[in-house]
Protein backbone atom coordinates (compact mmCIF):
# COMPACT_ATOMS: atom_id res chain seq x y z
CA UNK A 1 0.00 0.00 0.00
CA UNK A 2 1.56 3.39 -1.02
CA UNK A 3 1.70 6.30 1.38
CA UNK A 4 -1.49 8.13 -0.21
CA UNK A 5 -3.82 5.33 0.78
CA UNK A 6 -2.97 5.41 4.32
CA UNK A 7 -6.42 6.49 4.83
CA UNK A 8 -9.22 3.89 5.36
CA UNK A 9 -12.05 3.36 2.51
CA UNK A 10 -15.24 2.05 1.30
CA UNK A 11 -16.78 1.71 -1.73
CA UNK A 12 -20.50 0.56 -2.32
CA UNK A 13 -21.97 0.32 -6.07
CA UNK A 14 -25.70 0.07 -5.65
CA UNK A 15 -27.10 -1.78 -8.55
CA UNK A 16 -30.36 -2.64 -7.22
CA UNK A 17 -33.73 -0.36 -6.45
CA UNK A 18 -35.03 -2.76 -4.33
CA UNK A 19 -35.83 -1.49 -0.36
CA UNK A 20 -34.22 -4.52 1.39
CA UNK A 21 -30.89 -4.50 -0.88
CA UNK A 22 -30.23 -0.75 -0.78
CA UNK A 23 -31.20 -1.07 2.62
CA UNK A 24 -27.83 -3.28 3.10
CA UNK A 25 -26.01 -1.05 1.12
CA UNK A 26 -27.13 1.89 3.69
CA UNK A 27 -26.38 0.01 7.19
CA UNK A 28 -22.69 -1.14 5.84
CA UNK A 29 -22.10 2.54 4.31
CA UNK A 30 -23.47 4.13 7.85
CA UNK A 31 -21.53 1.72 9.94
CA UNK A 32 -17.67 1.86 8.00
CA UNK A 33 -18.17 5.52 8.16
CA UNK A 34 -18.98 5.52 11.86
CA UNK A 35 -16.14 3.45 12.16
CA UNK A 36 -14.23 5.94 10.57
CA UNK A 37 -13.77 4.50 6.73
CA UNK A 38 -14.02 7.34 4.07
CA UNK A 39 -17.00 6.00 2.21
CA UNK A 40 -18.41 6.57 -1.54
CA UNK A 41 -21.53 4.92 -2.99
CA UNK A 42 -22.00 4.79 -6.44
CA UNK A 43 -25.46 4.54 -7.58
CA UNK A 44 -26.57 3.09 -10.90
CA UNK A 45 -29.28 1.86 -12.87
CA UNK A 46 -32.38 0.86 -10.67
CA UNK A 47 -30.18 2.28 -7.68
CA UNK A 48 -30.79 5.79 -8.87
CA UNK A 49 -34.63 5.28 -8.02
CA UNK A 50 -32.97 5.52 -3.99
CA UNK A 51 -31.25 9.00 -4.51
CA UNK A 52 -34.83 10.37 -5.93
CA UNK A 53 -36.66 13.06 -4.13
CA UNK A 54 -40.12 12.26 -4.97
CA UNK A 55 -42.26 13.81 -8.26
CA UNK A 56 -40.84 14.49 -11.40
CA UNK A 57 -39.60 17.44 -12.25
CA UNK A 58 -41.52 19.52 -15.32
CA UNK A 59 -38.40 20.95 -16.30
CA UNK A 60 -36.54 17.37 -16.82
CA UNK A 61 -37.24 16.60 -20.69
CA UNK A 62 -38.11 13.03 -21.70
CA UNK A 63 -39.04 11.07 -24.33
CA UNK A 64 -41.98 8.86 -23.91
CA UNK A 65 -40.48 5.65 -23.15
CA UNK A 66 -38.45 7.49 -20.80
CA UNK A 67 -42.27 9.10 -19.09
CA UNK A 68 -43.09 5.69 -19.52
CA UNK A 69 -40.13 4.31 -17.64
CA UNK A 70 -40.63 7.43 -14.81
CA UNK A 71 -44.16 6.37 -13.87
CA UNK A 72 -43.33 2.33 -13.63
CA UNK A 73 -40.02 3.43 -11.24
CA UNK A 74 -40.35 4.30 -7.61
CA UNK A 75 -40.59 7.82 -7.04
CA UNK A 76 -38.15 7.29 -3.89
CA UNK A 77 -36.52 5.68 -1.66
CA UNK A 78 -39.58 5.63 1.05
CA UNK A 79 -41.66 3.77 -1.94
CA UNK A 80 -38.92 1.00 -3.23
CA UNK A 81 -40.61 -2.55 -3.79
CA UNK A 82 -38.76 -5.75 -2.00
CA UNK A 83 -36.94 -7.62 -3.87
CA UNK A 84 -38.56 -10.69 -2.76
CA UNK A 85 -42.66 -11.45 -1.71
CA UNK A 86 -43.55 -7.44 -3.13
CA UNK A 87 -46.46 -8.56 -4.01
CA UNK A 88 -47.30 -5.39 -5.10
CA UNK A 89 -46.28 -3.44 -2.53
CA UNK A 90 -48.09 -5.15 0.31
CA UNK A 91 -45.08 -7.41 0.75
CA UNK A 92 -43.34 -3.99 1.22
CA UNK A 93 -45.66 -2.22 3.40
CA UNK A 94 -45.47 -5.29 5.85
CA UNK A 95 -41.93 -5.60 5.99
CA UNK A 96 -41.69 -1.99 7.05
CA UNK A 97 -44.41 -2.11 9.91
CA UNK A 98 -42.52 -5.00 11.26
CA UNK A 99 -39.54 -2.84 11.01
CA UNK A 100 -40.74 -0.13 12.56
CA UNK A 101 -41.96 -2.58 15.43
CA UNK A 102 -38.78 -3.69 15.81
CA UNK A 103 -37.23 -0.21 16.01
CA UNK A 104 -34.78 -0.76 12.76
CA UNK A 105 -34.35 2.55 11.20
CA UNK A 106 -36.09 3.04 7.87
CA UNK A 107 -33.86 3.66 4.62
CA UNK A 108 -35.19 7.42 4.74
CA UNK A 109 -33.95 7.55 8.01
CA UNK A 110 -30.07 5.47 7.29
CA UNK A 111 -29.78 8.14 3.86
CA UNK A 112 -30.29 10.36 6.72
CA UNK A 113 -27.27 9.22 8.90
CA UNK A 114 -25.38 8.60 5.74
CA UNK A 115 -25.39 12.25 5.13
CA UNK A 116 -24.47 13.15 8.48
CA UNK A 117 -21.89 11.28 8.52
CA UNK A 118 -20.69 12.75 5.34
CA UNK A 119 -20.56 9.57 3.14
CA UNK A 120 -20.20 10.40 -0.23
CA UNK A 121 -23.05 9.87 -2.95
CA UNK A 122 -22.92 9.46 -6.56
CA UNK A 123 -25.19 9.13 -9.03
CA UNK A 124 -24.10 7.53 -12.16
CA UNK A 125 -24.43 10.41 -14.95
CA UNK A 126 -25.06 7.85 -17.78
CA UNK A 127 -27.55 6.07 -16.06
CA UNK A 128 -29.75 9.26 -15.22
CA UNK A 129 -29.24 10.33 -18.87
CA UNK A 130 -30.52 7.02 -20.50
CA UNK A 131 -33.65 6.63 -18.04
CA UNK A 132 -34.45 10.09 -18.38
CA UNK A 133 -33.75 11.38 -14.59
CA UNK A 134 -32.62 15.14 -14.35
CA UNK A 135 -30.20 16.32 -11.13
CA UNK A 136 -32.97 18.03 -9.94
CA UNK A 137 -35.43 15.40 -9.14
CA UNK A 138 -32.40 13.98 -7.02
CA UNK A 139 -31.68 14.68 -3.11
CA UNK A 140 -29.54 17.90 -2.37
CA UNK A 141 -25.92 16.53 -1.63
CA UNK A 142 -25.45 13.93 -4.03
CA UNK A 143 -23.05 14.44 -6.62
CA UNK A 144 -23.50 13.23 -10.32
CA UNK A 145 -19.99 11.59 -12.12
CA UNK A 146 -19.08 8.73 -14.08
CA UNK A 147 -17.33 5.04 -13.72
CA UNK A 148 -13.79 6.81 -13.60
CA UNK A 149 -14.77 8.20 -10.43
CA UNK A 150 -15.86 5.51 -9.11
CA UNK A 151 -12.69 3.55 -10.10
CA UNK A 152 -10.46 6.20 -8.92
CA UNK A 153 -12.17 5.70 -5.02
CA UNK A 154 -12.24 2.33 -5.82
CA UNK A 155 -8.26 1.74 -6.79
CA UNK A 156 -7.20 2.83 -3.14
CA UNK A 157 -10.17 1.36 -0.87
CA UNK A 158 -9.38 -1.83 1.35
CA UNK A 159 -13.41 -2.69 0.94
CA UNK A 160 -15.57 -2.21 -2.43
CA UNK A 161 -18.63 -4.36 -2.72
CA UNK A 162 -21.92 -4.38 -5.28
CA UNK A 163 -25.05 -4.75 -4.33
CA UNK A 164 -27.17 -6.00 -7.15
CA UNK B 1 -12.36 15.95 31.14
CA UNK B 2 -15.27 15.77 29.26
CA UNK B 3 -17.76 12.73 30.46
CA UNK B 4 -20.68 11.99 28.50
CA UNK B 5 -23.73 9.81 28.27
CA UNK B 6 -25.95 8.75 25.22
CA UNK B 7 -29.13 6.37 25.71
CA UNK B 8 -29.35 4.52 22.90
CA UNK B 9 -31.68 2.15 24.19
CA UNK B 10 -34.57 1.00 21.62
CA UNK B 11 -32.11 1.44 18.54
CA UNK B 12 -31.58 -1.06 16.18
CA UNK B 13 -28.04 -1.66 14.14
CA UNK B 14 -26.62 0.16 12.72
CA UNK B 15 -28.31 3.12 14.74
CA UNK B 16 -26.34 2.81 18.12
CA UNK B 17 -22.79 2.69 16.54
CA UNK B 18 -23.94 6.03 14.29
CA UNK B 19 -25.41 7.74 17.24
CA UNK B 20 -22.13 6.98 19.04
CA UNK B 21 -20.17 8.10 16.38
CA UNK B 22 -21.90 11.71 16.46
CA UNK B 23 -21.55 11.52 20.31
CA UNK B 24 -17.92 12.02 20.23
CA UNK B 25 -17.23 14.42 17.86
CA UNK B 26 -16.83 17.03 19.87
CA UNK B 27 -14.89 15.17 22.64
CA UNK B 28 -11.52 15.16 22.81
CA UNK B 29 -8.29 12.67 23.87
CA UNK B 30 -9.06 11.33 27.39
CA UNK B 31 -12.61 12.34 27.50
CA UNK B 32 -15.03 9.22 28.32
CA UNK B 33 -19.05 8.42 27.12
CA UNK B 34 -20.95 5.93 28.43
CA UNK B 35 -23.36 4.31 25.94
CA UNK B 36 -26.59 2.36 27.16
CA UNK B 37 -28.27 -0.10 24.31
CA UNK B 38 -30.25 -2.86 24.30
CA UNK B 39 -29.28 -4.05 20.78
CA UNK B 40 -28.43 -7.41 21.20
CA UNK B 41 -25.58 -6.82 18.26
CA UNK B 42 -24.47 -3.54 20.14
CA UNK B 43 -22.11 -6.07 22.90
CA UNK B 44 -19.97 -7.47 19.84
CA UNK B 45 -20.38 -3.91 17.55
CA UNK B 46 -19.39 -1.68 20.18
CA UNK B 47 -15.85 -3.74 20.27
CA UNK B 48 -15.37 -3.23 16.63
CA UNK B 49 -16.25 0.31 17.00
CA UNK B 50 -13.82 1.36 19.64
CA UNK B 51 -10.55 -1.14 18.19
CA UNK B 52 -11.26 0.41 14.34
CA UNK B 53 -11.20 3.87 15.69
CA UNK B 54 -8.47 3.49 18.17
CA UNK B 55 -10.54 3.97 21.42
CA UNK B 56 -10.77 1.66 24.46
CA UNK B 57 -13.50 -0.04 25.54
CA UNK B 58 -13.24 0.98 29.60
CA UNK B 59 -15.59 -1.87 30.50
CA UNK B 60 -18.93 -3.49 28.63
CA UNK B 61 -21.58 -4.85 31.10
CA UNK B 62 -25.02 -6.14 30.72
CA UNK B 63 -27.90 -6.07 32.92
CA UNK B 64 -31.58 -6.91 32.33
CA UNK B 65 -30.98 -7.15 28.35
CA UNK B 66 -29.34 -3.49 28.90
CA UNK B 67 -25.33 -2.76 27.75
CA UNK B 68 -23.72 -0.17 29.01
CA UNK B 69 -20.02 0.30 27.53
CA UNK B 70 -17.86 2.87 28.47
CA UNK B 71 -15.12 4.19 25.90
CA UNK B 72 -12.47 6.01 26.69
CA UNK B 73 -11.71 8.28 23.44
CA UNK B 74 -7.89 8.08 21.90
Amino acid sequence: MSEASAEKKATIVVFSGSMDKVMGAFIIATTAAAMGIKTTMFFTFWGLSALKKGGPSATCKRNWMQKMLGWMLPKSAASLPLSQLNMGGMGAGMMKQIMAQKKIASLPELIEAAQDLDVRMIACQMSMDAMGICREELLDNVEVAGAATYVGEASDAQINLVIS
Amino acid sequence: MADITLDAKGLACPMPIVKMTKAVKDLSSGDTITVLADDPGFEPDVQAWAEAQGHSLVSLNEEGGVYTAVIKIA
